[in-house]
């Protein structure tokens, strides 16, 4: 683990492996990898907005949970983005198969499983609330 | 309008290029304009998020100021990183450091986040 995050800063190494691909690949590559910067900062702002916008909930620190998991959410997205790139750079560079990841589909899962339950609390307020 | 109607554009459109695209300016995918208007774009969430943080830090005491400095100071060493991929002509040079550092500066916020969450408490 400590090999790749040192891989991440060392443009040299990365540089070193393989044939330099058609610029456009790389900047290709980058605009993803910016794509996944600007989603994490979105849940880490959205966490922010969400400890400073919503009303206390009916649940003791819920509203706080809330807030830490899309803070950490969004600060995972940041570093994964980050691997993601120097990965696909490498693949590129070699001429091999992208890395295939199940991250996209893990984050939607949780992004909709908030989601649900958001609404679902939404719904118990409503009736519980009258 | 000057320009006649007719069938043949020819400076128009994507050409093959008989350089092999190596020294020439333009692409016609307009990558390297797409790839610093993406920069710029996350420039701007940012600064929103910069923003949302100190919002959250200034609650009045020398804690909070302090926080609210730090997401400050973190956005100046950051933005200029932005702004040297996001401005300029021709493809930026991928010195490969910048996105490490930029996705740093975005785990910090994070991280600044949830200790301002839980300073909250």
């Amino acid at each position: 683990m400590w090999e790749s995050i040192r891989r991440w800063f060392d443009p040299r190494e990365l540089r070193s492996v393989g044939s330099t691909p058609d610029y456009r690949f790389s900047l290709a590559n980058e605009r993803t990898f910016l794509a996944w910067l600007r989603t994490g900062l979105a849940l880490v702002g959205g966490g922010l907005a969400v400890a400073q916008f919503l009303p206390p909930l009916p649940l003791r620190h819920l509203r706080e949970v809330i807030a830490v998991v899309l803070l950490l959410l969004g600060g995972a997205v940041a570093v994964r983005a980050v691997d993601h790139w120097a990965r696909t750079e490498r693949a590129i560079r070699l001429g091999e198969e992208l890395p295939a990841s199940r991250f996209p589909a893990l984050l939607a899962l949780a992004v909709g499983l908030g989601a649900l339950l958001l609404v679902a609390a939404v719904l118990v307020d409503a009736v519980g609330g009258r | 309008m000057t320009q006649p109607r007719g069938p043949a554009e020819p400076r128009r459109g994507p050409r093959p290029d008989p350089d092999g695209g190596g020294g020439s300016p333009r692409d016609p995918g307009l990558q390297p304009e797409r790839t610093r208007l993406a920069w710029r774009r996350s420039a701007l969430t940012l600064t929103v998020v910069t923003v949302l943080a100190v919002r959250q830090a200034l609650s009045g005491d020398l804690g909070g100021l302090l926080l609210a400095g730090a997401a400050l100071v973190g956005w100046g060493v950051t933005l200029p990183i932005y702004w040297r991929r996001g401005t300029g002509t021709g493809p930026a040079p991928l010195d490969g450091r910048s996105l490490p550092a930029v996705a740093l500066g975005a785990v910090a916020l994070a991280v600044l986040g949830v200790v301002l969450v839980l300073r909250g408490l």
